[in-house]
């Protein structure tokens, strides 16, 4: 369960180049459901993620995780509540480590670090279960370098790294948006499949509008640092690409000069 | 080059070997440049031998170093982390500030402790003839448990949130690691081991000095350069190992340098030999590479040419 209620962010305030990025955007997740947000390019979509990761904090505004007031908390002090995969593939994963010390250091996730090993035959039989579910082959590669996987096999095993350890949100950054059409595919599917079976409740963002309503139980648009648009349910379940772009446009009233969201 | 002069650098060569495996913590598993070195190597010593010359316990002393040690990478890391200064600069301010300290502690520019009683005292009143065997064996234990002892710690929960810390901050924080207090506890352990090189260092040489830091960053790097050209590897065990065996062997080249009357080097030539054999340890990856390419090239031209 995630409440965020009325964030507001501004970059370089009092400056030429001051950006309001959030401005009073307010989105409620009950548990078990999956969103999808979408966006045009400067509509406050990863600044949104962001806020509720904790790699920024808002000026204004609350964020409420699990029933507990997260305001104020930084990215580590939330972990423990919030699982997380990111739009680059270098960026969830440590290359120099291995495989199982990535996974290691997921399994600790919002646990206190001690000076206890991190490994053990019993840990690296359970990754070795969890790798054997992505179909990659991965699980007879425990001991090798992250940085020697391809980007989706990277994907899939952030995506297995954030699934570890139960989390009250799973954020979704546009993981899907450095890979290839194929490897993008798969990756979504194996995300569909790991929200489900551990019934998460996740946010993905997207660049597009197909994904948005292909995934997902619900799909909320953001623009100029708010939420338009909110649909879920039989409509959204009627909908297509064309009926979200009208439906943007006369919320809006005014048409969209992102061709990226027409687009995939 | 004489028994003697083998094992007087491989004495040296084994207190390098702890700057090393500090250097190998701040440079290549924190990923923070640190020139601190230069003044937790004396700070070390100053209080060394500052506590021996006042008659307390040897190891005391040495624990006293170290401890300072410690203290000066907090502080570098704390400037860094806190008050957001470049990493590079805090470690220069703390390293300028650190010789007005150790001038400080010391109340003059050196302090000998000839006939002082150190760490090696009661090894080598053991056996009186033998203390250039003793002081390379005491100094040789120390070496293996520090580096059993990184390797042990990098392999917990702790060390690895460390690593993961100085690969890849972000992903570590999003993990639930609170970085900013790894770079601190990584600079610390990395001065502490620094410092404690210190301590030793002026045991050996029967007395400190407050110019004796000058080039200690320079040759931790090029012990840790010399070591992962040797046995490169990605594992930390290799790379405790590897830094290690880099600063034995810088001092065996650099002894063997010195020691060659027909090269014409003296001692004072010291620094720019160190400079040149870093320079050539840095080129030697690519020197190596290079060399393979050819190679292949030149083989697959040859097979080539034997099918025809």
């Amino acid at each position: 369960m995630m409440r965020a209620n009325g964030l507001y962010k501004t970059f370089n305030p009092g400056t030429p180049i001051e950006n309001p990025a959030l401005r009073g955007a307010s989105l409620d997740i009950p548990q078990g459901q999956f969103v999808t947000v979408i966006g045009s390019n400067g509509a406050g979509k990863s600044t949104f993620l962001n806020a509720i990761s904790g790699d920024l904090i808002v000026d204004q505004g609350s964020i409420e995780i699990a029933g507990r007031d997260v305001t104020r908390l930084n990215a580590s002090q939330r972990a423990g509540l919030v699982a997380r995969v990111f739009q680059d593939p270098m960026a969830g994963t440590c290359e120099a480590l291995s495989i199982e010390e990535n996974l290691a250091i997921a399994w600790q996730r919002g646990e206190s670090r001690g000076l206890k090993g991190a490994l053990n035959a019993s840990l690296r039989s359970l990754f070795r279960d969890k790798l054997a579910t992505l179909k990659l082959g991965l699980e007879n590669r425990l001991s090798d370098r992250m940085g020697l996987l391809s980007g989706g096999q990277r994907q899939a095993v952030s995506l297995l790294m954030a699934s570890l350890r139960p989390s009250q949100i799973l954020l979704l950054d546009e993981h899907t948006a450095a890979l290839d059409p194929k490897t993008a595919a798969f990756v979504l599917e194996l995300t569909d499949q790991i929200v489900r079976e551990n019934q998460l409740t996740a946010m993905m963002v997207t660049h597009s509008m197909r994904q948005a309503l292909d995934h997902g139980d619900r799909t909320v648009m953001l623009h100029q640092g708010r939420v338009v648009l909110d649909v879920s349910g039989e409509e959204r379940a009627r909908m297509d690409v064309p009926d979200l772009l009208a439906m943007f446009e006369r919320t809006r009233g005014e048409a969209i000069a992102d061709d990226a969201l027409l687009l995939g | 080059m004489s028994l003697i002069a083998l094992l007087g650098a491989t004495e040296i060569g084994l207190i390098f070997a702890l700057v090393a495996l500090g250097v190998l913590i701040s440079f290549r598993i924190l990923n923070f440049p640190d020139l601190t070195a230069d003044g937790s190597f004396p700070l070390g010593g100053a209080v060394a031998a500052t506590l021996i010359a006042g008659g307390h316990d040897p190891w005391l002393a040495t624990l006293a170093g170290t401890a300072a040690g410690a203290v000066a990478g907090l502080i570098t890391a704390w400037l860094n982390v806190r008050l957001n200064i470049l990493q590079l600069l805090a470690s220069i301010l703390v390293m300028i500030a650190l010789y007005s300290v150790n001038l400080r502690i010391m109340g003059a520019p050196n302090m000998p402790l000839i006939g002082a009683d150190t760490v090696f005292s009661p090894f080598i009143a053991r056996a009186p003839d033998s203390q250039y065997l003793i002081q390379p064996l005491v100094l040789a234990v120390i070496v293996v448990i520090a580096k059993l002892a990184l390797d042990a710690f990098f392999a917990s929960q702790s060390g690895l949130a460390m690593r993961a810390t100085g690969a890849n901050a972000r992903m570590a924080r999003a993990q639930g690691v609170a970085t900013d207090r790894m770079v601190l506890l990584g600079m610390a352990i990395s001065n502490a081991l620094i410092a404690l090189a210190g301590a030793l260092y002026v045991q050996t040489q029967g007395g400190a000095d407050i110019s004796m830091g000058i080039g200690t960053i320079v040759v931790g790097l090029a012990a840790v350069i010399i070591g992962e050209t040797l046995i490169p590897g990605r594992t930390i065990m290799v790379a405790t190992l590897a830094a290690v065996l880099g600063a034995l062997v810088y001092r065996l080249f650099i002894a063997l340098a010195l020691n060659a009357d027909f090269i014409g080097l003296q001692a004072q030539d010291l620094n720019l030999i160190t400079a040149l054999l870093v320079g050539f340890a840095l080129v030697l990856p690519s020197l190596k590479r290079k060399f393979a390419a050819k190679r292949s090239a030149a083989t697959k031209g040859s097979t080539a040419h034997d099918a025809r």
